[in-house]
């Protein structure tokens, strides 16, 4: 059996290419992507660490449907929001976008 | 018949709460209320009048049967006096206590109280631990004051009805009689000296009021203010016998007071190295208060000034009722003078008694005003009536107060319509009103005839009761008596001369008589000058068998009767000679005796005397506070504000710079630490994130480096 620790290095290893995603990249919907990398890396290490704990309890994998819930609630809203952003400045790079400041 | 009275007895109290009443619905209903206020005022005396009829009643049968005596005193009574023209012999001459005037039994030897004839009170308040009752005392003194006031206050509240006729201050005149007569028959039913002498000081504040009634006229508002601050000296000393009799009883009631005198009469009050006894003390105190109240010398200054009030005023207020309160007092709180067959306070109410009822007479001799000679009599007759009740003449001095009451009202009334008629108050101008004005001239001439003392009159018994006792004590008050009683005749025959008889000297007077409800009050009072003195028939005196202090009675004496008679008799016949025969030129006794004539003319110079050693120092000293007040008291005042200024600007600058300075800086600090810290919103998406993110790894760095 493929034990935790590879799971947890894949996971890990996710996550750090989804925040540089969301951390490097122009393009919001880059960004978006990013994110719902970080969000799959969590859920790695939520069913693995279901799994791994205590296999009779399925709390890991409920929560890892919860998380897919939530992910395509922000994908759809973020998405939303960049399309509104599109309509009024017609582009959609982040580093031109500083209008909400003091 | 007692007995069927007696429950309407217990309603006494009612007697002075109607007219209190009527003077509360006169003040709410004014000039809209029946009769403008009269009859309200009316119907309520009346009622006052039938409850005290009963009353009286009821006193009379109750007498009739078992009472001996008044409430006060007598009731088993084993004492009598006995009258001798020797001087008593004196065992241990007392410097307090001169040589007896008089020879009555002393009340502390031989009486015992009377069973209480009939007394209601309920709790009223508590002083210093001591619970004080209030209530009513129904016994023959107080039934003889209940016909004098309710009787008087009747009828001249009816002929007021006349005289007031298109006052401005109408339902006022009323309402101020309806709390008078409420007052006044409070004092006489009150039976303890706390509600006597709130009833006391209400009297005297009805009598300002109302002589102060025409209060434009500066004559009339200094006269109010000067009878009620003379009366007030009197009342100083009434309060402070009051007080001492309740320091040493330890209770106001009349009748507990009473019974503790034994018991008072050796103590004695020290103030410093002088030790006074009490009883004299407490006795002369409360004289004090009944001199200031019956304008007795030397407090009488007031009285003749009063007279700027309304005639029924002066009727009511200034003859009958109020001014006799002083004399009521005496009488009832008559086991406190008589504690002794030397009483001190005895002596001296005699002996003021005597000489107020000369001195006045003579000033009445010379005044022209109609209503001062009137005042002048009423002094004097309350000085007769002092005089009695000094010799140990209890029921002679009660019996005056009765009869005088009744003429002196109809005298002022009939004055009160003379000058209605006439316009005016000086009886030179006066003469020949008897054709004008007949039925006030009839009943002021059967009220003169009382007065002087014409044999037959009410005045004659009282009188003549007066002398006789005066004669068996002491021959110069007797002597003081029997002048006074010439004077009175002489000036009230100069009186009806000048007023009623000859012929008119003054051409511009229209004389008229007055209307009905103005003389019909005249008749009634004439006919009760007349018939009032029959209770006290020389032979059967039924007066005197209701109405006693101890048994002893001065028999009739033909030589006294005689001389009475015979000294008004003189004083009528020069009267005539000089004022209507004018046999004998009147201005003689002013050319012969300039000085005489000026001393009487101007009363003595009393109001100039008392000017100058009473009232310029006290202004001086009041003018001398007033300015302690304006440059020391108003100064401190004044400093003290400045103060105030100096230490509000003070803190001001403290609020200014250093509370608001500290909360600026409070405001500025975070403003300016606000301004640093808003360069970290970009408002670029990644460097938020690069924040949370660099935020994540230090915690995570944290939580390693601490694990």
């Amino acid at each position: 059996m493929i034990p935790l620790n590879w799971y947890l290095f894949v996971s890990g290893m996710l996550f750090c290419i989804g925040i540089f995603g969301v951390l490097s990249r122009r393009n919001a919907i880059a960004i978006l992507m990013g994110i719902e990398l970080m969000l799959n890396a969590a859920n790695i290490n939520l069913v693995a660490f279901g799994r791994f704990m205590d296999p009779s309890v399925l709390a890991g994998h409920v929560f890892a449907v919860f998380v897919l819930t939530v992910a395509a609630a922000e994908a759809a809203v973020g998405l939303a929001i960049i399309i509104a952003v599109y309509r009024n400045i017609e582009h959609i790079n982040v580093d031109k976008i500083n209008i909400m400041k003091w | 018949m007692a007995e069927s009275l007696r429950p309407i007895v217990s309603y006494t109290w009612l007697i002075p709460v109607m007219p209190l009443a009527a003077f509360g619905l006169i003040l709410l209903t004014g000039r809209k209320g029946p009769g403008r206020g009269a009859y309200v005022a009316i119907g309520a005396i009346a009622a006052s009048f039938v409850l005290s009829m009963l009353v009286v009643a009821w006193t009379v049968s109750n007498s009739a049967q078992s009472l001996k005596g008044p409430y006060v005193a007598g009731g088993h009574a084993s004492a009598h006096i006995e009258y001798s023209n020797e001087p008593r012999e004196e065992e241990t001459p007392h410097p307090w206590q001169p040589v007896g005037i008089y020879n009555i039994q002393p009340y502390t030897e031989h009486y015992d109280l009377a069973p209480e004839p009939f007394a209601r009170s309920v709790p009223w308040v508590t002083i210093g631990g001591q619970p004080i009752r209030m209530g009513f005392v129904v016994d023959p003194l107080t039934a003889v004051m209940l016909v004098v006031v309710t009787v008087v206050t009747l009828l001249v509240e009816v002929y007021s009805i006349g005289y007031m006729h298109g006052d401005v201050r109408y339902p006022r005149f009323f309402a101020y009689l309806s709390l008078f007569s409420a007052a006044m028959l409070s004092l006489v039913i009150a039976d303890n000296l706390l509600l006597f002498f709130v009833s006391w000081e209400l009297v005297g504040l009805t009598s300002y009021l109302l002589i102060g009634f025409w209060f434009e006229r500066p004559t009339a508002m200094r006269a109010a203010k000067k009878a009620f601050i003379v009366t007030r000296l009197g009342d100083v000393g009434l309060f402070l016998g009051v007080l001492l009799l309740f320091w040493y009883t330890k209770t106001v009631n009349l009748r507990e007071i009473f019974e503790q005198i034994p018991s008072l009469l050796g103590m004695t009050l020290h103030l410093g190295k002088t030790a006074l006894p009490i009883m004299p003390l407490a006795g002369l105190l409360l004289f004090a208060g009944a001199v200031g109240k019956s304008a007795q010398f030397p407090l009488h200054v007031w009285l003749p000034d009063a007279m700027e009030g309304p005639t029924p005023v002066s009727a009511l207020i200034h003859a009958a009722t109020m001014v006799a309160a002083g004399v009521y007092l005496v009488g009832r709180m008559y086991p406190v003078f008589a504690y002794s067959d030397h009483s001190v306070s005895l002596t001296v109410v005699a002996v003021i008694g005597a000489i107020t009822a000369l001195m006045a007479a003579t000033i009445a001799t010379v005044v022209n005003d109609i209503k001062r000679v009137l005042a002048y009599s009423t002094i004097s007759q309350l000085g007769y009536m002092m005089l009695a009740l000094g010799v140990g003449g209890y029921t002679a001095g009660l019996l005056h107060l009765l009869t005088h009451a009744f003429f002196k009202a109809n005298l002022f009334l009939g004055s009160g319509s003379v000058i209605h008629g006439t316009g005016t108050q000086d009886i030179q101008q006066m003469g020949g009103l008897r054709r004008h004005m007949p039925r006030t001239y009839w009943t002021f001439l059967i009220s003169s005839a009382a007065l002087m003392g014409v044999p037959f009159t009410a005045g004659f018994f009282s009188k003549d009761e007066i002398l006789l006792e005066a004669f068996h004590v002491n021959k110069v008050l007797f002597s003081m008596g029997l002048a006074a009683a010439f004077l009175t005749a002489f000036y009230m025959t100069r009186l009806i001369s000048l007023t009623f008889w000859g012929e008119q000297r003054d051409p511009q007077i229209h004389a008229h008589e007055s209307p009905r409800v103005m003389t019909t009050p005249l008749i009634f009072l004439a006919i009760l000058s007349v018939v009032a003195g029959y209770v006290a028939w020389p032979t059967k005196n039924l007066f005197h068998e209701f109405l006693h202090f101890g048994e002893g009675h001065a028999e009739f004496s033909w030589q006294v009767a005689t001389m009475a008679t015979l000294a008004a008799a003189l004083g009528i016949g020069l009267g005539l000679a000089l004022f209507w025969k004018r046999v004998i030129d009147p201005s003689i006794f002013r050319r012969a005796l300039p000085w005489a004539y000026n001393l009487l003319a101007n009363k003595y110079y009393f109001d100039e005397i008392y000017w100058a050693i009473l009232v310029v120092p006290m202004f001086w000293t009041m003018n001398l506070l007033a300015r302690f007040d304006q440059k020391i008291i108003d100064g401190l005042v004044n400093g003290v504000a400045y103060l105030t200024v100096a230490l509000s600007i003070l803190q001001a600058w403290i609020d200014k710079w250093i509370v608001d300075g500290i909360v600026n800086f409070t405001g500025g600090f975070v403003k300016l630490w606000g301004r640093f810290f808003r360069f970290a919103q970009t408002g670029l998406l990644q460097d938020y994130a690069l924040i949370v993110f660099v935020g994540l790894l230090m915690i995570i760095g944290v939580y390693l480096y601490k694990w």
